[in-house]
């Protein structure tokens, strides 16, 4: 036994209560559960409640809501009242952090630490970002001077993936209000329940009924939302292959669209990089939420003169890294979300090997229930490897080399996707160079995986397009017209 | 505990140093050219990784081990231009016997005092197996000549010093005169003797963790058994971050040359909160060899009666209060 064994330290799951049942959010109030299917904690497959599928009729109910909304209330409500309601869900999102960051846990399978630190105080960030945005949009939002002010496009519908489920949810539902859309939201078929808890949340702000709609239910219901004649606008992040779906479900309609999909980012470390911060951001870009994230730092490139190096050095950081309990304030990696993901990092590790790379994990001893992976690193990968092109989603490195700048782009830019690229230098004028050449929509200097609603986040090429946060996040949510068409400021124009 | 420092020659230390460089001659280049090669610490990151460190929650079992531990590991320290007889004897007397309501507490590693000093405290702690560490080489500023500073060491060597500990010549070391910095550590530790040396960086004066590690390295280059962060004297002293960059330098030490060196954060840890985040961090960094008073050490005053009172909590089950435990 080590001579400083950490003591259990698991967060107590009291503050939250979950329900046995939840009925969908439509119009202000929760309908009466039914059509129940489970959602369960990964990391031990006990059911925590039973969600309602919508089907079409739910959705259409929660579209209408929404649409009165826009027309009755929201869309001509003053930038300024419409901030103070989104002040006061930052602020009950901070003052029920602990409710929120213990309940999606749960729900999801990520180490508490991380929804501690993370999720909650970031979605919480959104809306205060994008409340102070509200009364401004008029004179400094994304209108070229002179022309008339920013319009909403009225009713959007939002699809939101299992791996931040808080945070995904405040990254679409802050602008959408801030702007003046009125939304319907579905949250994953895993991980609906932060997503009811908001719910209450609106209800706790006296939002008005309708601005926010919560749809759950599985891949048929965000179908449903999509093909709605009456949203105006589709805003989505998942995988590749659903928002190809989208894009062409909506094509050749007036909707609107915005697609934040997968990645294969490149992690790029130079010859002259600070080794011991290049290593934290390893670790950090792929080991971060068991990697299931779309920007994750999966591919890492480094300099074929310090591999041996930086792989040592590697190894034994992994080999501190603490798997377990994901309510226990120790652990840094929980549990995968589903048994379908687990099945589909486990097999494409098992292709990457059967291509010839080779595999290493740390000593960890995984809970025998639950769906677990270990951090795994796969070295001797080349360009020509499927785990170099596919997307894990999952704790799994893979490690490829590189002999020069110019080659470093160009394997970086080698891929489908293009969401976001990490660089590692001591140079700045590498940095920028780099980061001029790098088709990705956010490239790291020296850092991975930082987010804040300042910064515009999307992607190039198969990433999807659109952006979220910042200003440019802003124009995803809002028409802006000549200023012939220009009718009031209240934007309630169709 | 057993301090096993072979005594060495300031000659065998420079040619222990080409050997590591793998030069024929040392010169200032050539300790130039080494310690500018390192890599570079990102500000941002190490103070991110040592942030992140900082959030481990230590709880029962563990925290009953790592206050234990904090307090074996103190070097229980008063420099002050008031110090008296009667002042250091009454802190040995505290070092023999840190809580008198509990005898199964541990005694600290050491006792930290001026080189005059050393006569008193060595005759108040006896054969208790509690160290006298005397600070020397004109500490705090090391403004002075080297043959003062030699004078200085090897009269608390000679009082009976377990453990010196020096200043480097930061003038010189911010100056790129890393060779007078190399010469007057190899001198002071041909001076010591058998006693151990601890070797004083005075980080806040060094400010950047770039020169934090190339100052680790090269007082681990020319013999220090210890690298330590601050006189306390000037602020900032120890930080968590410093104390990172020192231990991955002194983990990464042993791989290179196979020799162990120890680590000693001092000043301005006061609660035993921030002894446990440094005793994570001494855990995750360096690893667990590190984890005893051979290898690394608390140079503090005050963090002794919290880690006392916390003790007694845990014991006890209630917080008592500053009453109950003693004053030095």
């Amino acid at each position: 036994m080590p001579p400083f064994e950490y003591a259990p330290a698991p967060e107590s799951r009291a503050i939250v209560t979950i329900e046995k049942s939840y009925g969908l959010f439509v119009d202000g109030a929760f309908t009466r559960p039914k059509a129940l299917f489970p959602t369960i904690n990964p990391a031990d497959e006990s059911v925590l409640a039973e969600v309602s599928q919508a089907g079409p009729k739910d959705v259409d109910k929660a579209v209408a809501a929404a649409r009165r909304a826009y027309e009755g209330v929201w869309g001509r409500m003053s930038g300024a009242e419409r901030g103070k309601y989104l002040f006061r869900i930052a602020r009950i999102l901070q003052e029920r952090a602990r409710e929120f960051a213990v309940l999606e846990t749960l729900d999801n399978g990520k180490p508490i630490k991380e929804t501690r630190d993370v999720d909650v105080p970031i979605a919480a960030a959104h809306f205060f970002y994008h409340a102070g945005w509200a009364d401004k949009l008029e004179y400094a939002g994304p209108s070229p001077s002179g022309a008339a002010p920013p319009r909403p496009h009225g009713v959007v519908g939002q699809i939101i993936p299992w791996n931040f489920p808080l945070l995904m949810l405040a990254w679409k539902i802050a602008p959408a209000l801030a702007t003046g859309n009125t939304v319907v939201l579905k949250p994953a078929e895993t991980t609906p329940l932060s997503a009811l808890l908001f719910a209450e949340v609106c209800q706790q702000a006296d939002l008005p009924a309708g601005v926010v709609n919560i749809v759950t239910g599985d891949g048929t219901t965000g179908q449903a939302l999509v093909e709605h004649p009456d949203v105006d606008k589709i805003a989505f992040t998942g995988s590749t292959e659903v928002g190809k779906a989208i894009a062409r479900s909506i094509a050749g309609t007036p909707k609107k669209a915005t697609l934040e999909l997968g990645g294969k980012a490149a992690n790029i470390v130079f010859d002259d990089a600070p080794l011991d911060q290049a290593i934290e951001g390893i670790v950090n870009g792929i080991f971060f939420n068991q990697g299931q994230v779309c920007c994750a730092g999966s591919r890492l490139l480094v300099q074929e003169s310090i591999h041996d190096q930086v792989v040592a050095k590697l190894k034994r950081r992994l080999g501190t890294l603490r798997v377990g309990d994901p309510m226990d304030k120790n652990s840094d990696l929980g549990a995968i979300n589903s048994r379908a993901q687990l099945d589909r990092i486990t097999s494409l590790v098992d292709a990457g090997v059967a291509e010839g790379a080779e595999r290493w994990s740390p000593e960890c001893s995984l809970p025998a229930k639950g769906f677990w992976f270990p951090p795994t690193v796969l070295t001797g990968v080349s360009q020509t490897h499927r785990v170099a092109t596919e997307e894990i989603f999952g704790p799994v490195l893979s490690v490829l080399t590189f002999r020069t700048p110019q080659e470093a782009v160009a394997k970086a830019n080698n891929t489908a996707y293009g969401l976001s690229a990490g660089v590692w230098t001591e140079k700045g004028s590498r940095i920028l160079w780099m980061a001029d050449q790098l088709r990705a929509g956010v490239v790291w200097a020296n850092t991975f995986n930082r987010f804040d609603p300042t910064s515009p986040f999307g992607g190039y090429k198969e990433s999807g397009y659109g952006r979220e946060g910042g200003r440019h996040g802003l124009e995803a949510y809002v028409t802006t017209a000549p200023a012939s068409l220009s009718t009031s400021a209240t934007g309630a124009v169709r | 505990m057993t301090v096993s420092t072979a005594a060495r020659t300031a000659q065998d230390l420079a040619a222990a140093a080409k050997d590591v460089l793998g030069v024929s001659r040392l010169t200032n280049h050539a300790l130039t050219t080494w310690l500018h090669g390192l890599p570079g610490v990102d500000q941002v990151g190490c103070e991110a990784r040592a942030a992140s460190l900082g959030t481990r929650s230590i709880k029962t079992s563990a925290k009953a081990w790592a206050i234990d531990t904090a307090i074996g590991m103190i070097d229980l320290t008063t420099l002050e231009g008031s110090d008296t007889v009667g002042k250091v004897r009454s802190l040995c007397a505290k070092a023999l016997v840190p809580d008198p309501l509990d005898p199964t507490t541990p005694r600290p590693a050491a006792v930290c005092v001026y080189g005059d000093m050393v006569a008193t405290a060595k005759e108040a702690l006896a054969d208790s197996g509690i160290h006298v560490a005397a600070v020397a080489t004109a500490f705090p500023s090391g403004r002075a000549s080297v043959p003062v500073k030699l004078l200085d060491t090897r009269d608390a060597v000679k009082a009976g010093a377990d453990e010196i500990d020096m200043v480097i010549d930061r003038g010189a070391f911010l100056s790129g005169d890393y060779l007078t910095v190399f010469n007057q550590i190899a001198e002071v530790k041909q001076a010591c003797g058998d006693a151990h040396l601890k070797v004083i960086m005075e980080t806040g004066e060094l400010v950047t963790y770039d020169n934090v590690r190339r100052a680790s390295y090269l007082s681990m280059l020319a013999g220090g058994d210890f690298i330590k962060t601050s006189t306390g004297k000037v602020s900032p002293a120890a930080t968590l971050p410093v104390t990172l960059v020192m231990l991955e330098a002194v983990r990464d030490w042993r791989e290179l040359t196979g020799v162990q060196v120890g680590v000693k954060p001092a000043g301005g840890i006061r609660t035993t909160k921030d002894a446990i985040k440094y005793l994570v961090m001494v855990n995750e960094i360096a690893g667990e060899d590190w984890l005893s008073p051979e290898w690394f050490r608390f140079g503090a005053s005050s963090l002794l009666n919290d880690l006392l009172l916390q003790r007694q909590k845990l014991t006890t089950g209630a917080y008592s209060g500053p009453d109950y435990v003693t004053i030095d």
